[in-house]
């Protein structure tokens, strides 16, 4: 114990990445952040449309989620088969997913066709076909995703927790939609959502890999310059519910899912890094975590327990999840609220040093990959953060005292309120 | 310093995969190889062991799974559940998993902090210390996983029960965490048995990938785990083997918990075997061709595309195994398709394959992601030292990791037809409907 201690204290701060991020502005005026690096030849290239599910119009929820997936499924004169066919000739990857807040699109591709792959890509993205076939096709299998979500507790007590904090939002309300809204959904539906969902107005575009700024300039021009210049405004923001006790729903097995919520608060949040290390002492790098120590490793209540600090554009909260044996859930509660009760009277200098190490000890492992790194430049410019950030970033996590982490944790953790949904068989008390 | 390692390592350099790859061996036995990536400074360390579910003795099923929770429970000289705190600490994740045929840990750092991990991982291969206390905690945590994984989930019992069904007397039918039964027996001393007949360099392969040097790798290894003395106590995996499969089994389970029945058709297949990849990669393309593409493939254009009865397919096959494994097909029927016409028309897809042959198109853009993906496959480091542990445990050696590619793309339509003959004989499946209510 004694000599690891020793080679401990040794180490110093990790090597920060070399990230060299350039800024590109197509000559049409499109911009996007760039990582070259051509020791492999492809590039990845990520696309990320802001508003995504919660742009569902009243009565259409559903609409973007079967729109995005449909996507693929055929595009100018090619159907869902020949699209596929070309796609795969030239293997292309492209991913196309849906979220509360955006529209991704996640494509690969290799440097001796990309210009092919790009054309098929924009056919995606600029003319697609929503062929009825297609349409029903997919639609049939969206019913059955819904139809598998109702006997799922995990996604029964998410879509629970979603409503009680959110309400008539569309944060409140299953993106897939219900059976009955989705059955509705025309064609004309779909369209709407396409054009309100993937416009100009609401990119964001990172690449990395073999591709030089001036190539990438002339390839969004060709890509994303076809889409309509503006698209559906965006949803409002919306105040989050917070009941404070349990909300129980019965469900048959042997397990009780249990999900819990406080509020939480925004990334330009002057208290934002220290937050996120009072979350990571609470629950958030798993093992060692308070939750963790006090729910699995001293108790052995459970396989996994963690927290997060959830931030979506027009919303924020503090979040946490378990999924115990029934008869154990009188016991978690009681354990996940007297671990809030503990954290909000402050943490230990330790459990701060430990929680920095961790946290300016991981942030550059993220950047290992074209893929990877396309992704994260995306979720930066979403943040409005400056392209120098990576290399700036531990130094605020530094930065956080713990005089500043016990003066977050007394404000910002509100053991009283912290409120609960469990689905499953067992009894909170 | 060159010369002296020269001296005590067989260094092997091999051709470019996801980057220069190099092994080597220490003296007590263990493996090392080291796969270089210097884009990120990020190093991947894994040490697998030849050890997994399928090793353990009848009647402690879970034992394998149960001891890699155990691993984390301490040494003489790192407190329970302190290596993943000192890990964490300094940035880095760790993990582990059990399979079948192998168990691993791993760790997920930066470059210059390999000689901790390395310290922390070789500690623990040979100086476990286990309390009672901490020994039932752990129990209790495994029942839950199990709890969590596999009872809360009908698909996931299913599957318990197709493996059983499909291998009369392999280990294969046992499920990698255990029966609960045989789960809620196991003792402090089961493991400790299981650790001290197991646990030793000399059954275990040591996998550094990432921002390193491999002469730097191996000088640390040499250091950390070059002084445990190999075990004599190790036994060749010899497991009991199958006896001829002469009759087509059939499952039907209900559960009321079901929301998508289905059928799934699970055939004994053979593994990839070292120095003879052919028929492992022929029936690695021939469940592309079948089920891989969700537009493209046979069974997608026939059940999805022209008759709609599908919602879903698929074919899956991973040669990647110490002992024979199997070849699988599932079809999601669509909405007021019964099970049975869902199989009826999975066997019509098979008996048309049969008849018809390869589809040249489809066959080629197939190739055509094989070569792509030793491109892609360049940008994932930790996902390379992932294969070569995988098939390194398995009874592979590095040169078949690197012949792989190369024997995918060398398969014919010839070749994937004669192993579509060879392994989709009804003799040798399992048949199984998963659905909430008796199938009328």
């Amino acid at each position: 114990m004694i000599r690891l201690l020793t080679l401990l204290a040794f180490l110093a701060s990790p090597a920060l990445a070399e990230i060299k991020i350039q800024e590109v502005t197509s000559p049409g005026g499109i911009k996007a952040w760039l990582v070259e690096n051509h020791d492999i030849a492809f590039t990845a290239l990520d696309i990320r449309f802001q508003g995504g599910t919660s742009l569902d119009l009243p009565g259409k929820r559903g609409a973007t989620n079967l729109m995005t997936a449909l996507i693929e499924e055929g595009s100018g004169d090619l159907d869902a088969q020949a699209f596929a066919a070309a796609r795969d000739g030239l293997a292309a990857d492209f991913k196309f997913s849906a979220d509360a807040d955006g529209v991704d699109v996640s494509a690969k591709m290799l440097t001796e066709n990309r210009d092919k792959a790009l054309g098929l890509l924009q056919g995606a993205l600029t003319a697609p076909r929503f062929d009825t076939e297609a349409v029903e096709r997919v639609r049939a299998q969206v019913l059955q995703v819904i139809s598998s979500n109702a006997k799922d507790p995990d996604t029964i007590a998410s879509t629970l927790l979603a409503h009680t904090a959110f309400g008539d939002h569309p944060y409140g309300s299953d993106e897939n939609g219900t059976a009955d809204s989705v059955k509705a959904l025309t064609r004309d539906d779909l369209v709407t959502a396409w054009k309100g969902a993937m416009a100009r107005d609401r990119i964001y575009v990172a690449a990395a890999g073999d591709i030089t700024p001036d190539q990438l300039g002339k390839a969004l021009d060709q890509l994303l310059g076809g889409l309509p210049a503006k698209g559906a405004p965006q949803p409002s923001d919306v105040k989050l519910n917070v009941p404070g006790g349990v909300i129980a729903q019965p469900f048959p097995g042997p397990q009780t899912t249990i999900l819990f919520w406080q509020k939480g608060l925004r990334f330009d949040d002057p208290d934002y890094f220290a937050a996120t290390i009072l979350n990571e002492i609470l629950g958030g790098n798993g093992f060692s975590s308070r939750l963790m120590d006090e729910v699995r490793e001293k108790r052995g209540l459970t396989y996994g327990i963690d927290s997060s600090l959830v931030i979506y554009d027009h919303a924020q909260a503090l979040e946490g999840s378990v999924s115990v044996s029934n008869d154990k859930v009188a016991e978690t509660v009681k354990v996940i609220r007297d671990v809030w009760a503990g954290l909000a009277k402050g943490v230990t200098q330790k459990e701060l040093d430990d929680t920095k190490t961790y946290l300016t000890g991981s942030y550059p492992l993220r950047f290992d990959g074209n893929a990877r790194i396309a992704s994260i430049l995306v979720g930066m410019q979403m943040l409005g953060l400056p392209t120098d950030y990576p290399a700036t970033r531990n130094a605020k996590v530094e930065a956080v005292t713990l005089a500043d982490v016990n003066r977050v944790a007394a404000k910002l953790l509100t053991p009283g309120e912290l409120s609960f949904v469990m689905v499953g068989d067992g009894k909170a008390d | 310093m060159r010369n002296l390692l020269t001296a005590f390592f067989l260094m092997l350099a091999l051709p470019a995969f996801a980057g220069p790859v190099t092994s080597a061996k220490l003296d007590n036995g263990m493996e090392v190889v080291v796969i270089e990536d210097h884009r990120a400074p990020v190093v991947v360390h894994m040490v697998w062991y030849r050890i997994g579910a399928a090793d353990q003795a009848r009647g402690h099923s879970g034992i394998a799974h149960f001891l890699e929770h155990l691993m984390f429970q301490g040494t003489k000289t790192v407190a329970p559940g302190d290596l993943s705190k000192i890990v964490a600490a300094q940035g880095g994740s760790d993990n582990a998993f059990t399979t079948q045929d192998y168990t691993a840990y791993f760790q997920r750092v930066a470059a210059d902090r390999l000689g901790l991990v390395m310290q922390l991982e070789s500690d623990r291969m040979h100086n476990l210390n286990l309390t009672q206390q901490d020994v039932d905690t752990e129990l209790k945590v495994i029942l839950d996983e199990r709890t969590q994984r596999t009872d809360s989930d009908p698909s996931a019992l299913f599957t318990e029960q197709m493996g059983a069904a499909q291998y009369l007397n392999h280990p294969y039918g046992t499920p990698v965490i255990g029966w609960r039964s045989e789960m809620e027996g196991l003792t402090r001393q089961d493991a400790l048995d299981f650790y001290k007949a197991n646990y030793a360099p000399n059954n275990a392969i040591l996998i550094v990938a990432g921002d390193v040097k491999p002469d730097e790798v191996l000088a640390l290894a040499k250091k950390y785990y070059g002084p445990i003395p190999p075990s004599d106590a190790i036994q060749p995996r010899v497991r009991p083997v199958e006896p001829p499969q002469l009759a087509a089994r059939r499952l039907t389970m209900t559960d009321p918990r079901v929301a998508q029945p289905y059928v799934v058709r699970t055939y004994l297949a053979p593994q990839a075997k070292t120095g003879d990849q052919k028929q492992a990669a022929a029936l690695t393309i021939l469940a592309e061709l079948l089920g891989g593409n969700a537009s493209t493939s046979l069974m997608a254009r026939s059940l999805m595309f022209d008759s709609h009865e599908a919602t879903y397919v698929a074919a899956q096959y991973d040669g990647i195994s110490l002992d024979p494994t199997t070849f699988g097909l599932v079809v999601v029927p669509a909405q007021g398709v019964s099970l049975g016409d869902a199989e009826k028309a999975m066997d019509a897809c098979l008996a048309k394959f049969l008849k018809d042959g390869v589809d040249q198109a489809e066959f080629d853009r197939i190739k055509a992601q094989i070569r792509a993906k030793q491109v892609y496959d360049q940008d994932n480091t930790q996902g390379a030292a992932h294969r070569y542990g995988m098939a390194l445990a398995s009874g592979l050696t590095v040169q078949d990791v690197q012949d792989w590619p190369k024997v995918l793309a060398d398969v014919t339509p010839q070749d994937v037809m004669a192993a579509a003959a060879q392994v989709l004989d009804p003799k040798q499946s399992v048949t199984g409907w998963l659905s909430p209510e008796e199938p009328k």
